[in-house]
């Protein structure tokens, strides 16, 4: 069994002037493991490469890399799903600026979230329990709530990438959308005029990629299809 | 030392999970100068990974239900250690907190009159034991903890809650009067080392699993905050007791949730034998996870485990149908796909008693104030120290906790850890500044660090540590093997503490995170292993084949490790709740 031949974007600011591709021979022993699995054993070789892990079960959203061209989490995604002949090249997420290694920086994602208000908003009182909601209101939520914000689908977005600053981007518009489905949730009017203008969600043009790289299997496009409905209805 | 930047808090939160948002949450709100300083982006946090459920007894499944009735399935399921007091304010307030949870937008499963979906946990009963199976776990699918977190956290940006994130704390900073005052921290993404001055530090720093080599844990459960109080010189309490949960996926480690034997799923052997029938005739698979977890391990042992090995069991799932599947347990599906390549709707999925967590920790009482104990046994607090969650030992969940109690704690006690501060704060706390030198002893480890130059790898090092975990403080334990355990890790202190960190660099440095990581993995591990051979009874978690039995005469109290003298000893158990009745001890049957 030949070891696998992995290629790995590096980058140190201290140290490097430019980023580069570096290659590692790894030794899997045949094992069909997770790609997070070959990056630590990449790190044995050399403890300076830097990434972003923590659940290793595909929950906590921290290791959204580029696996040969494809978004995904690394933990969660087996080498027979990514190498072909055996080779794999491992690039940081694209369109966030590098801040070492495999490490993005996501403020502007993050930035894109928040502007969303990603909080239930209610402006009644609450009642001494919980609120009540029936199981069909509930079922609304589902593909929705579940999000991880590894940000895989924001940054495989063309849309995205060009205006990352304005165009709210497919995660931010599945929570926004994920509290306008919320029965218990009253600020919807608020909502929508947030994201009236050009740019927050018409920038999207139903490319889907959105979609194709979801490691959770959630539909963003579905869900802005839904905003971009209620925005139309608004404004009628 | 003194070019330090320095940055002060009314009160900062060391972890951005369940327990630490919680108390940020409630101080935000105050108004009080808050920030939450976290490893990783506080939706990275463990609390993601719960998935069960957090028990709760507010009445939606049975509208009779009763929070005396949880309190003391949560006292027998401690095995009578935790401490009644504790457990009397967790379940009486529990409600409040969790219909606070939904208040904030947690989407919670529903029942068809729109309350909250409860399903039946392990442990759990009516009446006291006497009225069979309670379903008192409220459940968004299998996904609890990842929903209650993300709430927390968005209703924490809702508050303007300051955040560190990607900052990671060092050591705690203590005054010459031995107060805490604040930590020493660094940001992850810079390599900038900083003094944060703070009048009330909360440890909300997790657990520590990674001390074993078999876990579900996160990475990142590495026992942060138990290390720095252990060097900071504060006592340990009930370290010995470590819950495995009975399934892990074998191989992979990864949690299938309680809730799939909830459900209706069970546990076959070899034979496809339903086994706990004969462990646990009663509750059988909802039994306590310390009695599924060793029924198991009796299992494995005596020749009726499957696979080639023999060194698992099985959990069966598909008479559930791919409907309750789909719907109550999508997770589950999904990383039984992924890790153990077993569709459940048709196999059933390996799985095996894996470490799962800490019910020890920083002693506190109920208002989250770390406590040490004085030569005559008599309990102080720690100014300016506080502690919630796993990091913390309240103590609620004794020598075993009940599934669905962990998330339950986080919030009612970071909840009330918050309250108490703010409260605090209010009345004004004032405490030495720390000096030159006291800043300087708490940047040593770091320091030490950053000036080594050659010795052992990271990696290897922590790859030893939790091999003599796994091996010497399991399911089953024995002096023999604890012994070699703890001279092991004697020796293996001395190595860490000669160990190499080759990348000094900066940005980002995550060798540096991990070497720091590894010094309390150390910590954490050292206090479990006396603490483990020490305590010579069996009692909830910590089983032992040469004291079988449990010791009431002698052990019906918690442990308390200090660190400066590697001692063991004994404290007392409260046995007063306020409002009800003592729950004697009794033989622990299900």
């Amino acid at each position: 069994m030949s070891n696998l031949q992995v290629s790995v974007y590096r980058y140190n600011p201290e140290t490097d002037s430019a980023p580069y591709m570096q290659e590692f021979q790894v030794d899997t022993k045949g094992r069909d493991v997770m790609v997070l699995d070959v990056l630590h054993m990449m790190k044995e070789q050399d403890s300076g490469l830097a990434f972003r892990r923590s659940c290793r079960e595909g929950v906590c959203g921290s290791d959204g890399m580029n696996m040969n061209g494809k978004n995904g989490l690394a933990c969660i995604t087996p080498l027979s799903d990514v190498v072909k002949n055996n080779k794999l090249t491992l690039r940081p997420l694209p369109g966030l600026p590098v801040i070492r290694d495999m490490v993005v920086d996501m403020g502007l994602f993050y930035k894109q979230y928040e502007r969303i208000q990603p909080y239930l908003q209610n402006d009644t009182p609450p009642p001494a329990i919980e609120r009540l909601q029936s199981p069909e209101e509930r079922d609304k939520l589902d593909g929705l709530y579940e999000c991880i914000l590894c940000a895989c689908c924001s940054t495989s977005c063309p849309s995205f990438w060009w205006n990352p600053e304005k165009f709210v981007g497919p995660a931010g518009l599945l929570q926004s959308y994920r509290f306008l489905a919320d029965s218990r949730d009253t600020a919807t009017s608020e909502r929508l005029s947030n994201l009236e203008d050009p740019f927050s969600v018409f920038r999207c043009r139903g490319i889907m990629n959105c979609v194709a790289v979801c490691p959770k299997g959630l539909n963003p496009t579905r869900a802005i299809g839904k905003i971009r409905e209620m925005l139309l209805a608004d404004a009628t | 030392m003194s070019n330090l930047r320095s940055l002060t808090f009314d009160a900062i939160i060391i972890g951005g999970g369940g327990s630490g948002l919680r108390a940020a949450l409630e101080l935000a709100k105050s108004g009080k100068k808050t920030a939450v300083l976290s490893k990783v982006f506080p939706t990275r946090s463990h609390t993601v990974s719960a998935q069960g459920g957090i028990t709760c007894a507010i009445a939606s499944d049975d509208p009779n239900d009763d929070w005396r009735w949880h309190m003391y399935d949560t006292v027998k399921g401690g095995d009578y250690i935790a401490d009644q007091d504790a457990a009397e304010y967790m379940c009486s307030e529990g409600p409040k907190a969790v219909f606070e949870l939904e208040h904030m937008g947690l989407p919670f499963s529903r029942l068809d009159n729109g309350r909250i979906y409860q399903r039946p946990f392990g442990g759990q009963s009516k009446n006291f034991g006497e009225g069979g199976q309670a379903a008192r776990t409220c459940a968004a699918a299998d996904r609890t903890g990842h929903a209650l977190l993300h709430t927390l956290y968005q209703n924490n940006l809702k508050n303007n809650t300051v955040f560190l994130n990607e900052w990671y704390a060092v050591d705690l900073v203590k005054n010459a009067s031995g107060d805490v005052v604040g930590c020493i921290a660094m940001c992850i993404e810079t390599g900038e080392v900083v003094h944060v001055k703070s009048k009330a530090t909360v440890l909300a720093t997790g657990g520590a699993g990674r001390i074993y080599a078999s876990t579900t844990n996160a990475l990142i459960n590495t026992g942060d905050g138990i290390g720095m109080a252990l060097r900071a010189g504060f006592p340990m309490q009930d370290m010995e007791m470590w819950q495995f949960h009975p399934t892990g996926i074998y191989g992979a480690g990864t949690l299938v949730t309680e809730g799939c034997r909830g459900e209706g799923g069970y546990l076959i052997n070899k034979d496809g034998e339903r086994f706990m029938e004969r462990y646990a005739p009663n509750a059988k698979d909802l039994a306590g996870r310390d009695v599924v977890a060793r029924s198991m391990v009796m299992e494995i042992l005596e020749g009726r485990g499957c696979g080639e090995k023999g060194d698992h069991v099985f959990l069966k799932l598909d008479h559930l149908g791919e409907e309750v599947l789909g719907k109550r347990l999508p997770g589950i599906v999904e990383l039984s796909k992924t890790f153990a390549h077993v569709d459940p709707a048709k196999d059933p999925i390996p799985v095996v008693p894996t470490c799962h967590y800490m019910m020890g920790g920083i002693p506190t009482n109920i208002h989250g104030q770390a406590i040490t104990m004085d030569e005559s046994g008599n309990d102080h607090i720690v100014n300016g120290l506080f502690a919630c969650g796993e990091a913390a030992c309240v103590s609620v969940h004794g020598a075993n906790r009940l599934g669905g109690n962990s998330l339950l704690d986080l919030v009612v006690f970071g909840r009330a850890a918050g309250m108490f501060i703010e409260g605090a704060l209010n009345e004004g706390i004032e405490y030495l500044d720390a000096s030159e030198s006291d800043i300087e002893s708490a940047m040593k480890r770091i320091t030490r660090w950053n000036e080594s130059e050659g010795g052992e790898s990271i990696p290897e090092l922590k790859a030893e540590l939790q091999e003599i975990m796994q091996t010497s403080f399991g399911v089953f334990r024995e002096e023999k093997n604890m012994l070699e355990g703890v001279d092991k890790l004697a020796l293996l202190r001395e190595r860490i503490a000669n160990a190499h960190l080759p990348d000094k660099s900066n940005a980002f440095n995550t060798a540096r995170v991990e070497a720091l990581e590894l010094d309390n993995l150390m910590e954490v591990a050292e206090a479990t292993a006396i603490a483990a051979l020490e305590r010579k009874e069996s009692r909830g978690a910590h089983s032992r084949y040469d004291y079988p039995d449990r010791d009431d005469v002698n052990w019906l109290k918690h442990s308390l490790f200090f660190p400066a003298t590697k001692e063991l000893k004994k404290r007392d158990v409260n046995f007063k709740p306020k409002t009800v009745d003592t729950f004697e001890p009794k033989v622990r049957t299900y």
